[in-house]
């Protein structure tokens, strides 16, 4: 079962939210459109869904024209933020609903759907509340009713629109396990959009990077982190600091140090701003050591890695991450040297847009 | 914290209840309570109780007397009656407009969602003449209709059509706020598991928008029962057949029978005090079963 989109166009009055989009879905893959809000990744879905008709361009899902179809025949499950439960239904009446309303001709009958709504109420973990209503159940129990509704009529596609919003950290993260235990047991291709990248990384099979209507990078979470095909793709996927540094045949100079330009393949040489992870800043200590010479302004966080915030001789602060172990031997005050172990050029001030590293408060996640 | 948490212990009073005072924002709970009772005794309880007091003059007997009277209970069938009807068909067309206003955007909608709420705002004698005079013997659709053989005016149908325009406007304005607010995900969800337009309707969005129903049904119903001034011109008063309970008080009035006239009030205040308390037991049921 591939579903192939090809070359989707939509415009919202005079916003081109999807600017000719193409992408191949595989059958069985857990695949996350990610992006920050109005980067058309909701719509992209919405789209797959049949709620909303493209201005442009085809999808198909194995060969199939599938945008002929309306949204009640293409069988998929759909999954909203806000839950989007019959509120007057109790949770299995919620879940048989898309098997009572088929012609009677291809109803299962009242044992059959009522044995299919019990697999399903243990396939999501919440067996004995079948007979409650929505408003008896805490959020996360109301996510769970929601996708075992959506999977109820055996959807050739599972598509889910920020599931995990609505809900609580602690909730979040173990529905995400459950989502991903879920897919694993009944091989549906599912499509998860989401503005969360740690989510997205720590679930799909491969991440869909949208901005501005359009795909920045397709790929595996560990591609995406390797080689990030734009500076927006690297700011969007997690924290950087910013330094200004000299470019040459492929190498970014800083003052006492040098790291190799991961992005963009082909640095033109000159005068430009390096972006670069904490994680991939290195603090030493010694005093001989080579590097940009700085002093330890703050120390951060808990667990096994420590952020330590630097006061650059400019005035600068950068974030650097380090192993618990390793942090134990800085102190606040302390002259260190900080190195760098590979940057991305920011070409187009993609970094410059809220996603450098607070450095007086905890790592700031970058969030739509 | 533990003595906090059980106050048993730190005080050795009973156990933990919920308070009937909720902590407010505002102070002058005991004036503000002491305003309401006394506001809500003075302009609703005292007169229903001085209602109540009024007919017993003559005794039980004579209350009933008053009441069992066939033309007194032609007039009670009737104002009920009518209401009830009128209540039902007012649901049925004030969800349609409601759902026309809410869901289409039309040249002249907003004249027509303003237009709704005429009957709220005119004088109800107004209502009664310009009803009286079009389905009047000689009105435009009174004589239209006269020619088909059918009479509207001056019969029960006459009070039926004036209770129709009278309760339009409780429905519509009960439904709409709801189904604006009601979530296009629903519908959506609904399509996407596969179920066509009336199904849609008759399983997603009708049982979400039945306890806004019910109340414009009881809001319909009860003022259609008591509605005077725009029914009695082209209800035409004929005793047993047109005359609507209203117009027997009045009647009884006139004739200074202030026992009787209390006592045909006592039965149409019984009649609707029942009709409320079982609209609320249905909506006490849905809101058991699905609730917010």
């Amino acid at each position: 079962m591939t579903l192939t989109i090809d070359g989707v166009y939509k415009q919202f009055g005079r916003f081109p939210a999807l600017t000719g989009v193409s992408l191949e879905v595989r059958d069985g893959e857990f695949l996350s459109l990610l992006g920050p809000s109005g980067s058309g990744k909701t719509t992209l879905l919405r789209v797959l869904a049949g709620l909303d008709k493209p201005d442009h361009g085809w999808v198909y899902l194995d060969g199939v024209d599938f945008l002929a179809l309306s949204a009640r025949e293409r069988r998929i499950g759909l999954v909203f933020q806000q839950y989007a439960l019959f509120r007057h239904m109790t949770a299995a009446r919620n879940i048989a609903f898309g098997l009572e309303v088929r012609p009677r001709a291809a109803r299962p009958s009242r044992t059959e759907i009522a044995a299919r709504v019990e697999q399903l109420l243990a396939l999501v973990q919440i067996e004995g509340l079948g007979a409650r209503y929505p408003a008896q159940l805490s959020g996360g129990q109301r996510q769970r009713v929601a996708v075992a509704r959506a999977l109820a009529v055996e959807p050739r596609l599972l598509l889910l629109d920020e599931p995990f919003g609505a809900l609580d950290t602690k909730v979040r993260k173990e529905l995400r396990g459950e989502l991903r235990r879920i897919h694993d047991a009944t091989g549906v291709t599912t499509i998860l959009v989401t503005h969360d990248q740690e989510e997205a990384m720590a679930l799909a099979d491969r991440v869909v990077l949208m901005n501005h209507g359009r795909i920045e990078q397709i790929g595996a979470p560990a591609e995406l982190d390797a080689a990030p095909a734009s500076p927006f793709v690297f700011t969007f996927l997690g924290e950087t600091n910013r330094l200004p540094c000299e470019v040459a045949a492929g190498v970014a100079r800083f003052e006492g140090f040098t790291a190799p330009v991961i992005c963009p393949a082909h640095p033109a040489d000159g005068r430009a701003v390096a972006l670069f992870r904490p994680e991939d800043t290195r603090l030493d200590a010694g005093p001989k050591a080579d590097g940009l010479p700085a002093r330890v302004a703050d120390i951060r966080g808990r667990g096994p890695v420590r952020s330590i915030a630097c006061q650059v001789l400019g005035g600068q602060r950068l974030v650097a991450e380090v192993a618990e172990v390793a942090a134990e031997r800085f102190e606040i005050g302390q002259r260190v040297h900080l190195t760098v172990r590979r940057v991305v050029l920011d070409t187009n001030g993609a970094g410059r847009r809220g996603a450098s590293v607070e450095p007086a408060t905890a790592p700031v996640r970058l969030t739509a | 914290m533990v003595a906090l948490a059980t106050p048993r212990v730190a005080g050795g009073v009973a156990p933990r209840r919920r308070p009937w005072r909720e902590p407010s924002v505002l102070p002058g709970f005991a004036g503000a309570l002491g305003f309401t009772l006394l506001y809500v005794g003075l302009i609703i309880l005292l007169p229903l109780a001085a209602l109540a007091a009024r007919p017993w003059e003559h005794g039980l007997q004579g209350v009933l007397d008053a009441i069992l009277k066939p033309r007194t209970l032609a007039a009670l069938r009737l104002s009920f009656g009518a209401a009830l009807l009128a209540a039902f068909v007012n649901v049925a067309m004030g969800l349609l407009i409601a759902w026309v206003l809410g869901r289409y955007r039309f040249p002249g909608r907003r004249i027509v969602d303003a237009l709704v709420d005429l009957p709220f705002a005119l004088p109800t004698a107004v209502a009664g003449i310009a009803l009286a005079t079009l389905y009047g013997p000689n009105g435009w659709i009174g004589a239209a209709l006269a020619r088909g053989g059918v009479k509207v005016a001056f019969t029960p149908t006459g009070v039926f059509v004036a209770l129709l325009a009278v309760g339009l406007p409780f429905v519509v304005r009960a439904v709409q706020p709801v189904l604006d607010d009601l979530d296009a995900s629903l519908e959506e969800a609904a399509q996407t598991l596969g179920a066509n337009p009336v199904q849609t309707f008759a399983r997603v969005i009708l049982p979400a928008l039945a306890p806004a129903l019910i109340t414009g049904f009881a809001l319909a119903f009860a003022r259609g029962a008591g509605e005077y001034g725009s029914v009695i011109f082209i209800a035409g008063n004929m005793p047993g057949v047109s005359e609507i309970a209203p117009l027997v008080i009045v009647t009884r009035l006139e004739q200074y029978d202030y026992a009787g006239a209390a006592s045909v009030g006592l039965a149409m205040l019984a009649i609707s005090l029942l009709a409320l308390v079982a609209v609320n037991a249905v909506q006490v049921a849905m809101s058991r079963r699905g609730g917010r």
